[in-house]
């Protein structure tokens, strides 16, 4: 008989109902992944007590880790689950939904949160239409390599997760929708509304109700060092803060 | 705050490149849109695309032209697509680049801080933009952003985890709306619209296997194929030469890496042997895809020689230097390291191929009407642009020249269209009360089968008869098979009876288009004698397959003479199976010669 693999796995039926646990076993294979094995569940969903129970529910597209789609608590750190290898993973592996988001079912998590914060910061360059203006402006390869870092943000919300400041407790967009505010103040067209990025970053759940935990940078399954640009707006947002009162 | 009834509405399913730009067009020409996907835009299938998109930019003084970049789409499309869409499309795409450039697109750039431009199959020229090996992530990226733009501005609504079902047509057969399901709460409601377009992306999931995102299951389609839009060229599937096997997905490896000096080999005698730099010396590793995939196959499974027997050959980086590497393909191999576990900047990557992408989808004209009015299609689920073959980097522009195009014809439409009458409350209430009864019925199926091993299924048969290499003898039982599995279908058992994001009740409904889209793509297949860019088929002999004296097996040449037609597929709404028939279209401008890469 193939090796069994054992997942220990948050169910919740509904956004009021009250969590449970149930596992399964997933025959082994080499390369499996958290994704894969959900989905050898939803071919034959029965637990190891021989229950016959509704596939467990869950998000993702690509399975590649650029959609930021399938990201969840896997062993107790929030992750993607379609790079999250078996073979790196301790036994059992236990799957919960990431609860700093409201839980739909299961491990299907409602994000909207973050898509709601990059309209706060005004996450775009303001383009006056998508027809033909001459020439695009030449850009600095360097700006536009950190540029591109930054532009991997995937919105999976793990660094949400991992930050100790995002919650009931506190306001704070998080770390991702943030680090967004940088990336168009760097673009030599969205330059032009960096003070209202800036400001907006001032308000209720801006750049100041970051605490610094530094836990962000370790989770960002892109790498990107969100730390470094925080800390780069944070400077700023503070002589925005200057330029405001003394008008300059 | 009184609604303005003056305002167009227009529904657009889908929120990859295709449909955001399409969304862009409408606001700016003063309509709203109801903009419905599966997921929140942003994670849209499009940001799987990697490689780059194609455009006339001549930045690196090969006096590349916009010529040349029509004639390489047309005869990389084995001269099946329609020469004057084609000529429209490279001609504005130079002006995407430069707009998407505008919104932020990090495209990689040369030490002047101009774009770069990198190689890709099929093309002599250096004529593919690309941000690193991010393509289509950052330039979907850009899209989500000036489209959260007009949402915040209010002229979009976002319906995102709604599941488009069907469309809604009056007593003339126009289209005048569509029905949707909450994929959450699961609530099936109507929508009215003025004009309807479906951007839904590819069908790969219809092959189980593929490189695509698990949401591209063409069933969108599928749907309006059964209530009458036509299906055209759905034969031609491209598979990718350079996948990583896998048992969730094949994951693609970028033809970047053959662009970027990657090599294709496998051991013979002892040696490296490195295919199809021998087989096609003019164009060596850079090939069009279903060239590579056919010498790859044909390494592979006839001659025994792939790696350790097994269906895998090198694809190998580790001659180039990894700075270079890790500039222009960091994030791939990245991805490489992360599923295989190996380092491709030191060893050979192990590949095979792909189903990748759909060529055929709902047929279109040149602005993108289907044949049911006031809907519309574009992006990779219309079957514009491509022909028999696409390009590598041709997809990206063509998703988003074909938005550009099929937005503003939307507010045409919408503005001038004969609509006909209007819905009353009582058919649309029929109409969606159908899909309710439909939905119901489903969650009510008790059988003995499972929908996700019916589609796996689904998936082997479809690789086995109807993928890189076809013969009648096998798209015959194909046809057989597939009509058993929409039986099969009937006997579903399902174990989700939850009014919560009831995933596997929708995949129920979604595997029955996928199952009628494979009928179409298979006798498609079989109609079509002859080979021609992706559609290779063998010539049969005494109900066997013709080898050459070589043991090679004997292909059937392209035959211009009968098969230069766009094949038209209708649903029979008795017999629920395919119906062929043939269209001529525009091939004026370029004269159809022989395509061959040696
Ligand atoms: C791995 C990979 C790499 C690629 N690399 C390249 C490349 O380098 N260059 C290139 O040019 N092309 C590439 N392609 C092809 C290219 O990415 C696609 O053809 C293109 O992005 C398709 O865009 P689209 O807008 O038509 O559809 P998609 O981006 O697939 O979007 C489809 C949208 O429709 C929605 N949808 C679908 N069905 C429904 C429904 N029933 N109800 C509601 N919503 C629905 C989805 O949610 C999604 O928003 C690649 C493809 C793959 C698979």
């Amino acid at each position: 008989m193939a090796d069994k693999v054992r997942f220990v796995i948050e169910r919740q039926d509904g956004p009021n109902e009250k969590p449970y646990e149930q596992e399964f076993d997933v025959d082994y294979r080499p390369g499996l992944n958290v994704v894969a094995a959900l989905m050898e569940i939803q071919k034959n969903p029965m637990t190891v007590d021989g229950k016959k129970v509704a596939p467990v529910t869950w998000e993702c597209n690509c399975l590649e880790k650029v959609c930021g789609a399938c990201m969840m608590v896997i062993n107790g750190r929030a992750r993607q689950a379609c790079c999250a290898l078996v073979d790196e993973l301790s036994k059992p592996i236990h799957l919960a939904p990431a609860r700093t988001f409201p839980v739909i079912r299961d491990l299907l998590i409602d994000r909207s949160v973050m898509f709601e914060s990059l309209k706060k910061i005004q996450g775009w360059v303001e383009l006056d239409g998508s027809w033909e203006v001459k020439d695009a402006p030449i850009q600095n390869p360097y700006t536009a390599a950190t540029a591109y870092e930054i532009s991997h943000c995937m919105t999976c919300g793990c660094c949400l997760e991992a930050c100790p400041n995002v919650g009931p407790q506190s306001d704070f967009i998080g770390p991702a929708p943030t680090v967004q505010a940088y990336l168009f103040n760097l673009h030599p067209l969205g330059k032009f509304d960096a003070p209202k990025r800036l400001n907006a970053l001032m308000e209720k759940g801006g750049i100041t109700s970051c605490g610094n935990s530094q836990n962000c940078v370790e989770v960002c399954p892109k790498s990107i060092k969100l730390t470094t640009y925080l800390a780069q707006l944070n400077r700023d947002v503070n002589k925005q803060a200057l330029r405001n009162i003394f008008n300059f | 705050m009184a609604k303005d009834m003056s305002k167009k509405k227009i529904a657009i399913v889908g929120g990859g490149i295709s449909g955001l730009l399409a969304t862009i067009k409408v606001c700016e020409l003063g309509g709203e849109v109801d903009l419905f996907s599966y997921c929140p835009v942003k994670r849209s299938h499009s940001l799987c695309a990697q490689g780059g998109i194609n455009a006339c930019m001549d930045t690196k003084g090969e006096h590349d032209s916009i010529y040349e970049h029509f004639d390489d789409t047309v005869y990389g499309g084995d001269f099946l697509a329609d020469q004057i869409a084609v000529k429209g499309m490279v001609e504005a795409a130079p002006k995407l680049i430069k707009m998407f450039d505008r919104m932020g697109v990090p495209f990689t750039r040369t030490a002047e801080g101009v774009l770069d431009l990198r190689n890709f199959g099929g093309q002599k020229h250096k004529r593919t933009c690309f941000a690193g090996s991010t393509t289509g992530q950052q330039i979907l990226y850009a899209l989500d952003e000036q489209v959260r733009r007009w949402e915040v501005k209010g002229a979009v609504h976002k319906y995102e985890f709604w599941e488009f079902i069907k469309i809604i047509k009056n007593k003339e057969g126009i289209c005048r709306g569509l029905i949707a399901q909450s994929m959450n709460t699961m609530e099936i409601r109507a929508f009215l619209a003025d004009t309807v377009i479906l951007a839904t992306g590819g069908p790969g999931q219809v092959f189980g296997r593929c490189t695509a995102s698990t949401i591209c299951n063409g069933s969108a389609v599928s749907a309006v194929y059964q209530q009458g839009a036509e299906i055209a060229n759905p034969e031609f599937i491209q598979i990718h030469p350079t996948a990583i096997p896998g048992s969730d997905k094949n994951r693609l490896m970028s033809e970047a890496c053959r662009g970027e000096g990657g090599r294709v080999w496998v051991y013979k005698d002892g040696k490296p042997w490195y295919f199809l730099e021998e087989m096609y010396p003019a164009y060596g590793n850079l090939v069009p895809r279903d060239v590579a995939s056919r010498a790859i196959y044909k390494v592979c499974v006839h001659m025994g020689l792939g790696i350790n027997g097994e269906n895998r050959v090198y694809l190998d980086l580790s001659h180039i230097d990894s700075g270079y590497l890790e500039r222009k393909l960091g994030g791939i191999l990245e991805m490489y390291s992360e599923f295989v576990g190996q380092d491709p900047r030191k060893v050979p990557m192990e590949i095979f191929p792909s189903v990748h992408y759909s060529m055929g989808g709902i047929w279109v004209d040149r602005v993108h009407n289907t044949n049911i009015p006031g809907l519309m299609a574009s992006g990779e689920c219309d079957y514009q642009y491509h022909g028999a073959n696409r390009l590598g980097a041709n997809s990206l522009l063509s998703a988003a020249y074909s938005g550009t195009v099929s937005g503003p014809e939307a507010m045409k439409w919408a503005k001038t269209g004969n609509k006909g009458s209007d819905l009353t409350a009582e058919e649309i209430e029929n109409a969606r009360r159908e899909v309710q009864n439909e939905y119901d019925k489903i969650l009510t199926m008790n059988g003995s089968e499972n929908a996700h091993k019916l589609h796996h299924e689904m998936g082997d048969l479809m690789y086995k008869y109807v993928a890189i290499e076809r013969d009648n003898n096998g798209l015959d039982a194909c046809l057989v098979e597939l009509k058993k599995l929409l039986k099969r279908w009937d006997d579903i058992g399902i174990t989700d009876h939850s009014t919560v994001a009831n995933q596997e009740a929708m995949f129920v409904r979604q595997l029955r288009n996928m199952i009628l889209y494979a009928m179409a793509i298979t006798k498609g297949a079989r109609m079509r004698d002859e080979s021609r860019g992706a559609h290779a088929k063998i010539v049969l002999e005494n109900g066997k397959r013709k080898m050459d004296e070589n043991g090679d097996l004997v292909f059937m040449g392209r035959d211009d003479e009968k098969f230069m037609r766009i094949t038209i597929v209708n649903y029979d709404q008795k017999t629920e199976e395919p119906i062929v028939t043939y269209r001529d279209f525009d091939h004026s401008l370029i004269k159809p010669r022989l395509r061959s890469y040696k």
